[in-house]
């Protein structure tokens, strides 16, 4: 058999890209996509993971049974999501320790939006309808992606996160109907979630530096300004139909393009939040590797207790 | 894998009675007991399965992608057992 070369290798795995296979764990892979994809997999993975902590500080709180039995489902979900991931993650070849390890140093990063607070009980409607919604929109895109694992677990997360997107819904669409007091807290929910929602998607095109590499190998199919823009779209007449507006003085319907054009995004914002300093960052690595270190007799213990059971039944 | 890690199982989940199992992804668990119940936490929040399976990652065993052309030619110049293969005129085999 002949060996091919790097560069053959890289040619001919671009070839596979573009007639649009799917790339599998053992196969030949660029060490950039490779680690491309760990980045953004397990980004991913610990944006899950984190995103339990906003709404777990509401779950204590919530104002019926139904809404805690409800609340409750969804972070676990959210577990369920970070657990199919770093599945995904690991069949890259690294290992669950590591990527954990990158997470809690602060070498790995999260989503942006986990480091604004829930301060009342809107906004965990908020998060719902927009967050996810924002979410489901990337995630959509992603489960198109040429890498199987990550594109599966992507299936997987879509169908569940729906249940999501519509129970924050209706949390608002209650509230807006409720007293004079209620309708502003879900107003100032979204005055206070809105833009930070948009920043979801990532830097402008025009400053994305991961984007073309990641198109190019189809991780990603669109840009994040498409992305945001798909996004912005479908939720505008949803805010419509409760009586929501958004925080937005220069959004309107462009009839011509048949979307909605939307002001400028506060970049030093989202710059400030990614590198660590926005409201929440330090209490939300504090509460992950608290639960870490807290966690870590019980992941001790259980290894201790299958060592003594394994070596019984190799005894008997 | 570091001392501490848990080891990886693969999980395969059934949908329902009749159908076949199919991956779900994986889960880290120290014994097969943990590894049953998170793999119906994490596979199995929405009846997506009745039955499961874990299996220890290190067990599953299959050939490697450069030599998966060789594996499987010896089944590809068979045409003949495909039933297109066959002149059946004017019989109707629907």
């Amino acid at each position: 058999m002949k060996i091919l070369s790097e560069e053959e290798l890289e040619l001919k795995f671009q070839e596979r890209i573009d007639k649009g296979e799917i790339i599998e764990p053992k196969d030949w892979m660029p060490e950039r996509y490779r680690k491309q994809l760990i980045r953004m997999m397990s980004q991913h993975a610990h944006s899950e993971i984190v995103g339990m902590l906003p709404e777990g500080n509401w779950i204590t709180r919530a104002p019926s049974l139904r809404r805690k039995a409800v609340l409750l489902a969804k972070v676990q979900d959210e577990a369920g999501h970070g657990l199919y991931i770093y599945s995904g993650t690991e069949t890259l070849g690294i290992s669950r320790d590591q990527v954990m390890g990158d997470f809690l140093t602060g070498k790995a990063k999260y989503s942006s939006i986990f480091n604004y607070p829930t301060l009342t009980w809107a906004d965990i409607g908020a998060i719902g309808w927009l967050v996810d919604g924002a979410a489901i929109v990337n995630q959509t895109a992603l489960a198109k992606g040429s890498y199987g694992p990550y594109a599966r677990a992507m299936v997987r997360i879509c169908k569940e996160e729906n249940f999501h997107h519509k129970q924050g819904y209706e949390i608002l669409a209650t509230l807006m109907k409720g007293s004079k007091e209620q309708r502003e807290m879900a107003q100032d929910s979204i005055n206070r979630f809105w833009w930070p929602s948009l920043m979801m998607f990532g830097p402008s095109d025009n400053n994305s530096p991961n984007s073309a590499e990641l198109i190019k190998w189809k991780v990603k199919k669109y840009s994040n300004d498409e992305l945001r823009q798909r996004f912005i779209d479908r939720t505008i007449p949803q805010a419509e139909n409760i009586g929501l507006t958004v925080p937005d003085k220069d959004l309107k319907w462009d009839e011509e393009t048949r979307h909605y054009s939307h002001g400028e995004i506060n970049w030093v914002e989202f710059n400030n939040v990614i590198n660590g300093r926005g409201i929440c960052n330090k209490e939300r690595m504090k509460a992950r590797r608290d639960a870490h270190e807290n966690g870590a007799w019980v992941r001790e213990a259980a290894n201790a207790y299958a060592r003594k059971k394994a070596s019984k039944t190799k005894a008997a | 894998m570091s001392a501490s890690e848990w080891p990886l199982w693969e999980v395969f989940t059934q949908r329902r009675a009749g159908l076949p199992f199919e991956h779900a992804g994986s889960v880290h668990a120290p014994d097969k007991e943990m590894a049953l119940q998170n793999a119906r936490d994490v596979y199995s929040r929405r009846g997506e399965a009745t039955c499961l399976w874990v299996v220890p990652a290190d067990c599953i065993v299959s050939p490697t992608p450069e030599e998966a052309g060789s594996f499987f030619d010896p089944s590809n110049d068979k045409i003949y057992r495909h039933p297109n293969f066959y002149k059946t005129p004017g019989a109707n085999f629907e």
